[in-house]
C-alpha cells in the first residue's frame, strides 16, 4: 500500500505542477495549492505507515531514467523527514492561499512551488545515486526558480540568487564526486548495495568520499563556511519558500550526512566525526550570534537556521564518536536527539518564517528597527511568532527544550567514557550548546521584544493589521505543533527512535523510557515535559489568583515616565541595532563592525555640531574574508584568460597546432 | 519513584518548601541587607523590611504603559511562577520532595531562564528607554552566564552518572570526600560567579542602583508599580533563596533530610536555613569589599568562570 502511495504522491505532486502551469488565472493558484495540500496529505500518510509498519514503499522502474532507472525505497529514516517535510508543506501551503505578493501567483512560480514540495517529498526515498541526484538537482534548481521569482522587481533578489546558485552548484558538484566514488569503487549505484560492501573499500576511499559529502550536503544545510547564501536568499525568497528551505529543505543536509555517514558508509573513524561536531560547533555559535547582532528580521531567522543547523551536526557528530567508540546506545540517544531536533526545528523555523512574512505583509518592512507594537495591531500573527520563537529558545513547555535537553543527556553520559577524545570533545559541545542557547534567548528576546512590544516605531507598524485568515492558520498549526510536541513529545519520539535504529541498523533494545517522560533507560531522574507544565499553569495561575485578591481593580492605564519630561514617543525606545550592541562589543574580535561617524560642524564655530550621522554594519567574517578575495580572484583568472582567445584566426590555429603536437607526444 | 517515601510526606515537602523560599527569600535579602548596612557602620532597617516593602506594594495600584500588550502583567506571574516550580521539585529540604525524579538540573536552569525571559519581554513591553536598555544588559550577561552553569553541571553530574539533583545530592551524601576533590573546588568557584551574574549582584549588577549608566535589573522593573513591583521583588529574591539553596545542596549537603519523619524534616529546614544565611552573610560581606565591575569587563569575569568550569570536568574525568 505504502508503494502505492509513494506513487500517488509524486503523481499528485506533478499534477498539481502541471495546474500551476496550465489552469487558467482564475483557478489556477486555489487548484494547485489544493493539489499540492493533497500531495502533502498522501506523503505524510505514507510516512506514517512505513514508520509504524516498518515496512518499506519499494518503487522500481526503468522508464524514467535511462542505464539505472528510476529506484526508491522509502525506509524509517527517510519517512521521518518525508513526514517532516510533509507537515511543513501543509502550513506553507495553506498560508500560501492567503499570501500575495512578491511574484508568486506567475505562472512559472505556480508551476515550480509544487514541483519543489514534491522533491522535499521524494528525495528521502531515492534509493540508488542516479535517482538521488536527479531528484537533488531538481529540487535545487526549483527553489532557485522560487528565491528569483521577484527579480524583476528588486535587484537583491538577483544577487541572493546567485549566490545560492554558486553554493548549491558547488555542494552538489561535492555530492556527485563523493557519492561516484562509492559507486564506483562499490561497483553498484544501488544504495543498499553500497552499504552491503562498502566496509571493505580502502581507507583512503572512504575518508575521500566521507568529506565530499559533508562538503556538499552541509552547503546545502547551511553549516559554516558554506553557509553564506542562507542569509541572503531566505530574506529575498518569497514567505511560503523561505519557510519551506528554511523548515524542510535544510533537513535534508542534516538526511544525506546520517544517510552517508552511517547508512551507507556504516560508521568511520573517530576524526570524521570530530569533524562534523567541530563544524557543527562552529556553525551554532557563528550562526547564532549574527542571528543577535542582525536587525532584518528574516536575516535573523536564516541565521538562526545555521545556528540550529549546527546543533543537528554536533549531535551527529556526538553520535559517530560514540558508535566509533563502541557506544552503541549513546550513539543512539544522540542521534534521537538530533532527529528530534530535526522536527522540532522544522514546526518552530516554520511557524517563525511564515509569521515574519505576515509580520513583513502587515507592516511593509522586515526591519525590526522599523517595528514595534504589534502584538497589540496583529495579536495572533504576534504569538504565533513568539511561540515559535520561544520553542527556539528551548523555553520549558515548548518543543525545541525537549530535544536539547536529551542532547546534553547524550553528551553527559559519554563523558565517563576513557576516550581521550570524547572527554575533550564533550564539554566543549555542552560549552558550544550552552552559549548558543543563551544568545538564542538574547536573539528571541530582541525580535519579539523589539519587534512585537512597546511603542511602533514606524507609521507602517502603527497602522498595521492582521492578516487574512488563510495566513493565521498555516502558521498556527505549526505554531500548535510546537506546544503540543513540547507538552507531549511521546507522540513523536517513539517514531523517532525507530527512524534512527533503521540507519544505523544497531540492535540494540530502546535506550529511552516512555510514556509522558524523556529520560535515559537505566538512569536515575527523567524530562517531564507534560508535568513541568502542568505545575507551571497551576503556579502562574495560583499567582494570579493572589495577586487578583490582593489587588482587585485593573491595572490603570497612563503615560509611561519619561524622565520628568511630558513626552515618551518611540524614538526613545532602544531598537534591535541598540539591543545588540553590548553583544557586538563584547564579540567585537570575531564579528569586526564597521563604523562610520560623520559629523558636519557649524559654520561659526567648530564646537557646535550641525548634524551627526551614524552609520554601522556587520558583514559576515567569511563572506569579507573568504568568499569575497575569491571572487576577486577569479574575476581576475577570468579577465586574464579572456585575452588570450582575442578573435584572431591565427592564434586559435595556432592553438590546434600546439594541441595537436602535445596530444602527439602524450601518446607517442 | 524510588525510595519508600509516602506520597503525602513528599507533597508535604514540597509545599514547606515553596513556603519556605515565599517567606525565605525575601528575609534574606532583608538580611544581607542589614549585614551591609552594618558593616558600613550604619544602623540599617530591620530584617523583615522587604517583607513589610512588599505587604505596602502588593496593596497599591497596579499601572501600566499606553502601549503595553498581555505580556506586560504576564511577566510577573511567569517570573515568581517558574520560580515556585524550581522551589517545589528541588530537593531543597529533603532527597525527595514530590516529582524529585523530575527535578533535572538543565530543566532547573531552564526554569529559570524562562523567568529571565519573561521579565526582559515585559520590560521592552513597557516602550521606554529604559526597558530595553536593562533587557539588552541583562540578556547579554545572562546568555554569557550559560556556558559556565551548564559547563558546571556537566562537571557535578559526571560522578553521579545523572543530572537529576536529588541524585546527585544522594551521591554528595554518600561520598562525602568527593565534595573536597579539586573538581569539586573549581566548580564552586565558577558556580559562585554564576549565581551572582544570574541574581544581580556586585560586582555584575548593583542592586540599589538607580543610576542609568550602571543599572541593569532595576532598569527592566522601572515601569511595573503596585502589586505587580511586588511580585517582582518577591520573584527576585526568591530566585536569589532557590540558587543559594541550590549552592548549598550540590557543594555542602549535610543536613538534607534523606530519609522520611517529622524529624529529620526538622533537621533539614534548620540546616538549609542556616547554611543560606551563612551564605547570604558571606556574599554580603564580599558584596561591600568590591566595586562594581564595567559593564564590557563583566564578560572577562564569566569567561574565566567557563574556563574554571572546563577545567572542573577535564579534572573530574581525571578522577575517576
Amino acid at each position: 500500500m505504502t508503494s502505492d502511495l509513494l506513487v500517488v504522491t509524486a503523481l499528485i505532486g506533478l499534477s498539481s505542477s502541471a495546474v500551476g502551469a496550465m489552469a487558467p488565472l482564475r483557478i489556477r493558484m486555489h487548484l494547485s495549492v489544493a493539489l499540492t495540500i493533497a500531495a502533502c496529505a498522501s506523503g505524510f500518510v505514507m510516512a506514517a505507515e512505513v514508520l509504524h509498519t516498518g515496512r518499506a514503499a519499494v518503487v522500481h522502474t526503468t522508464a524514467l531514467l535511462p542505464q539505472s532507472g528510476l529506484s526508491m525505497v522509502l525506509d524509517r529514516f527517510g519517512a521521518l523527514f518525508v513526514a517532516v517535510s510533509a507537515v511543513v508543506g501543509i502550513g506553507a501551503m495553506v498560508f500560501r492561499l492567503g499570501y500575495h505578493g512578491q511574484g508568486l501567483s506567475s505562472r512559472t512560480a505556480s508551476c515550480i512551488l509544487p514541483l519543489f514540495v514534491t522533491t522535499l517529498l521524494l528525495v528521502p526515498a531515492a534509493a540508488n545515486v542516479t535517482t538521488f541526484l536527479f531528484l537533488w538537482e531538481l529540487m535545487a534548481v526549483t527553489s532557485l526558480l522560487l528565491v528569483l521569482v521577484d527579480h524583476r522587481r528588486r535587484s537583491e533578489v538577483a544577487s541572493a540568487g546567485q549566490w545560492y546558485a554558486v553554493m548549491t552548484q558547488f555542494g552538489a558538484a561535492a555530492l556527485l564526486v563523493g557519492l561516484v566514488l562509492l559507486a564506483t569503487h562499490t561497483g553498484s549505484q544501488s544504495f543498499a548495495a553500497i552499504a552491503a560492501r562498502s566496509t571493505h573499500l580502502p581507507a583512503g576511499v572512504r575518508d575521500s568520499a566521507f568529506v565530499l559529502v559533508v562538503v556538499g550536503f552541509g552547503s546545502k544545510a547551511g553549516m559554516v563556511p558554506l553557509h553564506v547564501w542562507l542569509p541572503r536568499a531566505h530574506p529575498e525568497a518569497p514567505g511560503p519558500v523561505s519557510a519551506l528551505m528554511s523548515a524542510a529543505m535544510v533537513n535534508l543536509g542534516i538526511y544525506g550526512i546520517v544517510r552517508v555517514g552511517d547508512g551507507l558508509l556504516g560508521g568511520g573513524p573517530a576524526w570524521w566525526w570530530l569533524l562534523v561536531m567541530a563544524l557543527g560547533a562552529l556553525s551554532a555559535l557563528f550562526g547564532s550570534l549574527h542571528s543577535a547582532t542582525s536587525s532584518d528580521l528574516k536575516r535573523l531567522l536564516a541565521y538562526s537556521t545555521t545556528d540550529n543547523v549546527g546543533l543537528m551536526l554536533l549531535g551527529v557528530g556526538a553520535s559517530g564518536l560514540f558508535a566509533s567508540t563502541g557506544h552503541r546506545a549513546l550513539a543512539l540517544v544522540a542521534l534521537v536527539a538530533t532527529l528530534l531536533h530535526v522536527v522540532f526545528h522544522a514546526v518552530f523555523k516554520g511557524s517563525l518564517f511564515l509569521s515574519a512574512s505576515s509580520l513583513q505583509q502587515a507592516t511593509g518592512t522586515r526591519d525590526l528597527d522599523r517595528m514595534g507594537g504589534l502584538l497589540r495591531r496583529v495579536p495572533l500573527t504576534g504569538t504565533i511568532f513568539l511561540v515559535g520563537g520561544l520553542a527556539m529558545a528551548a523555553m520549558p513547555v515548548l518543543c525545541g527544550f525537549v530535544s536539547e535537553w536529551l542532547l546534553l543527556q547524550a553528551m553527559l553520559h559519554g563523558l565517563p567514557s576513557s576516550d581521550p577524545a570524547i572527554a575533550v570533545a564533550m564539554p566543549i559541545g555542552v560549552g558550544a550548546l550552552a552559549l548558543t542557547g543563551g544568545l538564542t534567548a538574547l536573539t528571541i528576546v530582541k525580535a519579539a521584544g523589539i519587534g512585537l512590544l512597546g511603542q511602533p516605531r514606524s507609521t507602517g507598524a502603527a497602522e498595521a493589521h492582521e492578516v487574512g485568515p488563510s495566513m493565521r492558520l498555516g502558521a498556527a498549526i505549526l505554531a500548535t505543533l510546537c506546544l503540543v510536541f513540547g507538552v507531549a513529545p511521546f507522540l513523536v519520539v517513539p517514531s523517532v527512535v525507530d527512524a534512527a535504529r533503521s540507519v544505523t541498523r544497531a540492535r540494540i533494545p530502546d535506550p529511552l523510557v516512555g510514556g509522558w517522560q524523556v529520560g535515559l533507560a537505566g538512569v536515575h531522574g527523567a524530562l517531564a515535559p507534560g508535568l513541568l507544565a502542568l505545575a507551571l499553569l497551576i503556579a502562574v495561575t495560583l499567582v494570579a489568583g493572589a495577586r487578583r485578591m490582593l489587588q482587585p481593580t485593573p491595572a490603570r492605564r497612563t503615560q509611561a515616565w519619561g524622565c520628568g519630561r511630558d513626552l515618551q514617543t518611540a524614538t526613545m525606545e532602544y531598537t534591535a541595532t541598540s539591543f545588540g550592541e553590548p553583544l557586538t562589543r563584547v564579540f567585537e574580535d570575531v564579528l569586526r563592525p564597521a563604523h562610520d561617524l560623520d559629523v558636519s560642524h557649524a559654520a561659526e564655530s567648530r564646537y557646535y555640531v550641525e548634524a551627526a550621522r551614524f552609520h554601522t554594519s556587520l558583514d559576515d567574517a567569511f563572506e569579507r574574508h573568504a568568499y569575497r578575495p575569491a571572487s576577486v580572484g577569479l574575476g581576475r583568472w577570468g579577465a586574464l584568460a579572456r585575452r588570450v582567445p582575442n578573435g584572431s584566426i591565427h592564434r586559435y590555429l595556432a592553438f590546434g597546432l600546439v594541441a595537436l603536437i602535445v596530444v602527439l607526444v602524450v601518446v607517442g | 519513584m524510588r525510595t519508600g517515601w509516602p506520597a503525602a510526606s513528599m507533597v508535604a515537602v514540597s509545599l514547606l518548601q515553596v513556603v519556605g523560599v515565599l517567606v525565605g527569600g525575601p528575609l534574606l535579602v532583608g538580611l544581607m541587607r542589614t549585614v551591609r548596612c552594618r558593616l558600613e557602620g550604619r544602623a540599617g532597617p530591620p530584617v523583615r523590611q522587604p517583607l513589610l516593602d512588599l505587604r505596602k506594594l502588593a496593596r497599591r495600584e497596579r499601572t501600566t504603559s499606553d502601549e503595553t500588550s498581555w505580556i506586560f502583567p504576564l511577566a510577573p506571574l511567569v517570573l515568581v511562577g517558574s520560580t515556585v516550580v524550581v522551589a517545589a521539585i528541588a530537593p531543597l529540604l529533603a532527597t525527595d520532595p514530590a516529582y524529585g525524579w523530575s527535578a533535572d538540573l538543565f530543566a532547573v536552569v531552564f526554569l529559570l531562564l524562562l523567568g529571565s525571559v519573561a521579565l526582559a519581554l515585559g520590560a521592552l513591553d513597557s516602550g521606554t528607554a529604559f526597558g530595553g536598555m536593562g533587557a539588552s544588559r541583562a540578556m547579554t550577561i545572562g546568555a554569557l552566564s550559560e556556558p559556565a552553569l551548564l559547563v558546571v553541571i556537566l562537571a557535578l553530574s559526571v560522578p553521579a552518572h545523572s543530572s537529576n539533583l536529588p541524585a546527585i545530592v544522594t551521591r554528595s551524601l554518600a561520598h562525602p570526600l568527593w565534595l573536597a576533590t579539586p573538581e569539586r573546588l573549581l566548580a564552586l568557584v565558577a558556580f559562585v560567579i554564576v549565581i551572582v551574574a544570574e541574581s544581580g549582584r556586585l560586582p555584575v549588577d548593583n542592586p540599589s542602583t538607580h543610576l542609568e549608566l550602571t543599572m541593569i535589573h532595576e532598569a527592566m522593573v522601572l515601569e511595573y508599580s503596585g502589586t505587580d513591583l511586588a511580585l517582582i521583588k518577591l520573584g527576585e529574591s526568591m530566585r536569589l533563596a532557590v540558587l543559594m539553596a541550590l549552592f548549598a545542596d550540590l557543594f555542602v549537603p549535610w543536613g538534607v533530610a534523606s530519609a522520611p519523619g517529622p524529624i529529620h524534616l526538622v533537621v533539614g529546614l534548620a540546616t538549609t536555613v542556616a547554611k543560606v544565611a551563612a551564605l547570604g552573610v558571606g556574599l554580603a560581606i564580599f558584596e561591600v569589599t568590591v566595586a562594581k565591575l564595567r559593564l564590557f569587563r563583566v564578560p572577562e569575569l564569566l569567561a574565566g568562570a567557563f574556563a574554571l568550569s572546563v577545567l572542573a570536568v577535564l579534572s573530574a574525568l581525571v578522577v575517576a
